[in-house]
């Protein structure tokens, strides 16, 4: 009865375009609103910050020792763990999405936990393994092996923390193509290695090269793991972020805000890297519909 | 060469897919796999080109035992119904890609040897193009061409024209019979389409619940059916429940004439084609029916009787110039049928 009076009118498509005009128009504000105090109003005033005592001022604070350091040893965190997850997360999403094995469900989980747990936690991990009190800590002490409050314990948190994101990226893109390019291969007479980089590697490409940028982002800004395995040794395993922490600790603001900056322009490039690609992977991804 | 199959089955968890089949193709035959969805027609190609293992049973190229052979030893050309072309490849690099794995030649022989291969599919013009950027009948074309390039011993196609359009598969499958007459690869083919199998194949082989059910020409397949499963399934048939008095089937109790083909003669069920069923007055047969549906067709009138008293519909094609009208008692004369035993 009520399909009666409806087909009176034409009808509009039942999407959410058919809200009233004045609904969409608060709803639009509200969202710009949002993001303008939370996002955009921070960006800003990292910037203004650092930039209050002039330029000269901002470049100075990079010629400390001690902010030299926070950046290489930030770039060689992300050097050593962003290629190192790269392989893992590759090989994980292979494995997963190419071959049934038993504990494939529980490995999909534990993918997922670094996302799941507080990073906090992750770095504690870390203590309890390889800190004098911990598993493997007296072991390591007898052998002189410096894991935590060292690049090494640094590197095995980010990596931990940062683990899921490549994976994440390309498992439902690789469940979603199957196997069926690969068995062609196989009937060509092509083999494992060869299949990978000829055929698997080249079909989720952008999703990759998507995953690593994420990955790398992440890793470049990770905060409460590293915190708690880096042990804060200034010019040495203070990252970026943890520098951050002590400028501002220490009423340096301008320090403080010009170290924030640089990390939120390396965010802001690797957004817009982001943003060009999925222009690219989103064409990408509708050809990867079966052909 | 000649490929036997010998006892094979091959189980997906609890679900037989094939179970104990037997099958011999001759060196040069283009044979048909044809069955219902679920038969067991991709994976016994599978088994074939070694992208499955059997559970049980050998297969054998020639005399060689390839049972335990890898897919890239066998030497077989695979097509997938959805072509599985590699996307990010052109039409060159995509045939090209067995040849340069297998090291047939140098870049300029292998490019002569592609060369070919696209003059034989007909593609010459589109070397250079991405998958994306073709039709799924030259798509398809393609697949083909790459399948052919190392010169398979066996060229094996899953539904090879299963997502094209009815004209273009009507075309793709006259030109591969002439490409088979040409080249002579073994080749083996899967469908579900019975007129493709029929017209394309020199034997098809009729697949059921993981079973061969019967392998022979499209004359034996049709004229001489070896089970009641193919007798239904290839063409169209009718079956009514009969007894049988020492020489002629009864339906409910009346015995009719008719002519008896194949070998059983007993109770079961009585299996007849449209063509061979004449509809009388229903004073002029043993048997009488009542007319349920009458449609017109592009050729005369298809209509469905039931018998007797049973809710079992015969369908017939008629004249359109037939007077029959639905909800009328008609006589209906059997010219031929076939005989089976219900099985159980
Ligand atoms: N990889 C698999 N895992 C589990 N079951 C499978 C698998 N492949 C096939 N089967 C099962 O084996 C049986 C035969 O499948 P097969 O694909 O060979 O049938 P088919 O004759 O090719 O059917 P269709 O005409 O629908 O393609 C089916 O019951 C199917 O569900
Ligand atoms: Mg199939």
């Amino acid at each position: 009865m009520s399909k009666r009076l409806v087909s009176k009118r034409p009808v509009p498509p039942p999407t959410a375009a058919t809200e009233r005009p004045v609904t969409r128009l608060c709803l639009t504000a509200v969202a710009l609103a949002f993001l303008a105090l939370f996002l955009v109003l921070p960006v800003i005033v990292v910037f203004s910050e650092a930039l209050a005592k002039g330029v000269t001022v901002y470049l100075e604070t990079f010629d400390d020792p001690d902010a030299r350091a926070a950046i290489e040893l930030t770039l060689l965190v992300v050097a050593i763990a962003v290629p190192l997850n790269l392989v893992f997360g590759v090989a994980a999403s292979w494995a997963i999405a190419k071959f049934e094995f038993r504990g494939k469900s529980l490995l999909i989980t534990l993918i997922d936990l670094p996302f799941s747990v507080s990073p906090v936690v992750s770095g504690l991990i870390y203590v309890l393994l390889f800190g004098s009190q911990g598993l493997f800590g007296p072991w390591l002490e007898a052998h002189d092996i410096k894991i935590l409050f060292a690049l090494p314990g640094i590197v095995l948190a980010t990596m931990f923390v940062t683990f899921p994101f490549v994976a994440r990226e390309l498992i439902p893109l690789m469940q979603e193509q199957g196997s069926l390019d690969e068995e062609a291969a196989l009937t060509l007479g092509a083999r494992g290695f060869r299949i990978f980089f000829t055929i698997t590697l080249p079909n989720v490409a952008w999703g990759l090269l998507y995953g690593v940028l994420l990955c790398t982002a992440r890793a470049m800004g990770e905060f409460g793991a590293v915190s708690v395995v880096s042990g804060h040794i200034r010019g040495v395993t203070d990252t970026m972020p943890l520098h951050v922490e002590i400028l501002y600790n220490e009423y340096n603001f301008v320090a403080a805000f010009a170290m924030a900056s640089l990390l939120t322009l390396m965010a802001v490039v690797t957004l817009a890297a982001k943003t060009v690609l999925e222009m690219h992977y989103g064409d990408a991804l509708a050809r990867t519909t079966r052909i | 060469m000649d490929i036997r199959i010998v006892g094979v089955s091959k189980a997906f968890g609890r679900t037989g897919a094939l179970r104990g089949l037997d099958l011999e193709i001759s060196a040069g035959e283009l044979i048909a796999l044809l069955g219902p969805s679920g038969s067991g027609k991709t994976t016994l190609l599978r088994v074939i080109a070694g992208l499955e293992f059997p559970d049980t049973g050998q297969v054998y190229f020639g005399n060689e035992d390839a049972t335990g052979l890898a897919v890239q030893e066998r030497q077989i050309g695979f097509v997938f119904q959805h072509y599985a072309l590699f996307k990010h490849m052109t039409v060159f690099d995509n045939i090209a890609y067995g040849l340069r794995v297998r090291r047939r030649g140098t870049a300029t022989e292998i490019a002569a040897r592609v060369g070919e291969l696209l003059e034989l599919v007909q593609l010459t013009d589109f070397a250079a193009r991405h998958p994306r950027q073709l039709s799924g009948g030259q798509r398809q074309r393609v697949a083909l061409a790459r399948a052919l390039a190392v010169d398979p011993r066996v060229l094996l196609l899953d539904e090879p024209f299963g997502a094209l359009d009815a004209k273009i598969r009507r075309d793709l499958r006259r030109w591969l019979r002439e490409l088979h007459d040409r080249t002579g690869h073994t080749t083996v083919f899967v469908t579900h389409d019975q007129e493709e199998a029929i017209e394309l194949a020199d034997r098809v082989a009729i697949l059921n619940g993981g079973r061969i059910e019967q392998v022979g020409t499209a004359d034996d397949i049709y004229d001489r059916p070896a089970t009641a499963f193919v007798m239904s399934f290839v063409g169209d048939t009718s079956a009514i429940p009969v007894g049988f008095d020492g020489h002629r089937p009864s339906f409910e109790g009346r015995a009719f004439d008719t002519c008896l083909l194949g070998p059983h003669r007993g109770p079961g069920l009585f299996y007849v084609r449209p063509r061979d069923v004449e509809v009388t007055a229903p004073e002029a047969a043993a048997i009488t029916g009542k007319v349920r549906t009458v449609h017109r067709t592009a050729t005369g009138l298809r209509t469905q009787i039931s018998p007797g008293t049973t809710d079992t519909l015969i369908e017939i094609e008629l004249d359109s110039s037939a007077k029959v009208k639905a909800g009328s008692q008609v006589g209906l004369r059997f010219l031929r049928g076939r005989l089976f035993g219900v099985r159980g």
